[in-house]
């Protein structure tokens, strides 16, 4: 019984893995579908917790531009780096950013989420503005995805803006501050990263 | 008078500091102090301010509701002489209506009839007309209790106290159309104001303190972004040229 139950979760969850893969190509319902699906992966009770920190990270890895996301938050100091330090920094903030990611996307999915519109900036970027709508579990919260589009058919979110306040950004200045407080020593933010992966 | 005097004097050197400092925001004032405070302040946080607001999220949905109602409501009256200064007739026109109708239907501003009859209200102070003015943030840092400010936050704080009325009469106990009240009413409100933030951000600020490697300078980052953001009265956080190069 047991085994049985294994294989109808291994299925649902390689079934559910191969849907990820192919969202739809149009920003808004590209965002629409992969925060759905996850929301749903971390709020499904039959999925254990590691078989759902898997499918986060499969969808985060092919719907998000986490090398570009990487570099920018490194900031101009990825200029003065060369190719193996370069090479560590985005093994370490791939580590870094996944752990993050789902950590942060589990404190927000009991909330239910909308997609309101999308407009396009350029023919590279899509801006598609979403909200969480109010509940007892917290307020009204409106998000904008900076969605990449340079390749129309596969869209890739760069960054969160979250009330206006955009996490990359965030994310890129808490790294310039752990650079500059240590004479911009690239190995000291390493450990930093190799902590939080760690925890 | 030597005090009036001696506000203006630090005042004007204040402003001169902040203007010398030009754009760059992210300059800290004395980043070790400032992190020293942040530190004694996310004590507060966890002995005092969180429980708070814990507490207050157990309350029922209407009493929340109501209280961040009446607080914003009091708010509006710092925020219709902002809009008057930064020549936001309009604006200043729908919080005038705001306040009104919330005051008055709305039951002493516990409920927010305006925002169904689609009046906006955002809130506005002193410190965002001085940006609004081109005068520059100056550096960052952080107060006890009161949190991530910059020079021209900190005067404009402390010019709020002058421009919103209901400072004028709860702080200065002056009557104005027949109203008057204490200091008690003043640091009740803003207290409430801030449990009830607290309150609204606590899964926000527990997330952002689990996922941080540096909280300090998240929390700065977060803090000049909004007043940026509140100043140019955009919703968008651009950063166009540093993506664009990173484009493949």
């Amino acid at each position: 019984m047991k085994r049985l139950i294994n294989i109808l979760v291994f299925l649902t969850l390689t079934l559910t893995s191969f849907n990820s893969f192919s969202y739809n190509s149009d920003p808004k319902a590209f965002i629409n579908e992969l925060v759905n699906d996850a929301i749903a992966t971390l709020s499904n009770k039959n999925i254990s917790k590691i078989d759902k920190n898997k499918k986060i990270k499969t969808i985060a890895l092919k719907n998000v531009d986490v090398e570009a996301l990487g570099q920018y938050t490194l900031g101009n100091a990825r200029k003065n780096l060369d190719q193996a330090t370069l090479e560590k920094y985005k093994i370490l903030f791939e580590k870094y950013f996944l752990k993050s990611l789902t950590s942060r996307l589990k404190d927000y999915s009991s909330q239910k989420f909308e997609v309101l519109s999308a407009e396009q900036k350029s023919e590279t970027y899509t801006i598609v503005n979403s909200k969480t709508v109010k509940s007892s579990s917290g307020p009204e919260i409106k998000i904008d995805w900076r969605v990449y589009t340079k390749d129309p058919t596969k869209p890739l979110i760069r960054d969160l803006i979250v009330e206006g306040l955009s996490l990359a950004k965030t994310q890129k200045e808490e790294f310039a501050s752990i650079l500059n407080s240590n004479n911009n020593d690239i190995n000291v933010l390493f450990t930093k990263l190799e902590e939080f992966i760690k925890d | 008078m030597r005090f009036k005097k001696s506000i203006v004097l630090i005042t004007t050197c204040l402003l001169m500091l902040s203007s010398n400092l030009s754009a760059e925001t992210e300059k800290e004032c004395f980043e070790k102090v400032s992190r020293g405070v942040f530190k004694f302040n996310k004590g507060f946080d966890k002995a005092v301010l969180r429980p708070l607001a814990v507490l207050y999220n157990k309350l029922p949905e209407p009493v929340k509701t109501g209280t961040g109602n009446f607080t914003s409501n009091v708010g509006t009256l710092l925020t219709v002489p902002n809009h008057i200064l930064q020549g936001q007739w309009k604006l200043a026109g729908e919080s005038s209506a705001s306040f009104f109708i919330n005051s008055t239907i709305g039951i002493l501003g516990f409920g927010n009839p305006a925002a169904k009859m689609g009046l906006k209200n955002q809130q506005e102070d002193v410190g965002q007309t001085l940006g609004a003015y081109g005068v520059s943030a100056g550096c960052y840092f952080v107060l006890p209790i009161l949190g991530p400010t910059t020079i021209r936050d900190t005067i404009g704080m402390f010019a709020d106290t002058f421009v919103d009325p209901f400072a004028h009469i709860t702080l200065r106990e002056k009557e104005l159309l027949s109203v008057s009240g204490s200091d008690i009413d003043y640091y009740s409100v803003k207290g409430a104001t801030s449990i009830n933030f607290r309150a609204d951000n606590m899964t926000n600020l527990d997330s952002l303190e689990k996922n941080s490697i540096d909280m300090y300078a998240a929390l700065k980052s977060l803090y000049l972004q909004n007043r940026a953001q509140k100043i140019s009265n955009t919703f968008s956080s651009e950063d166009s040229d540093e993506w664009n190069e990173l484009n493949k």
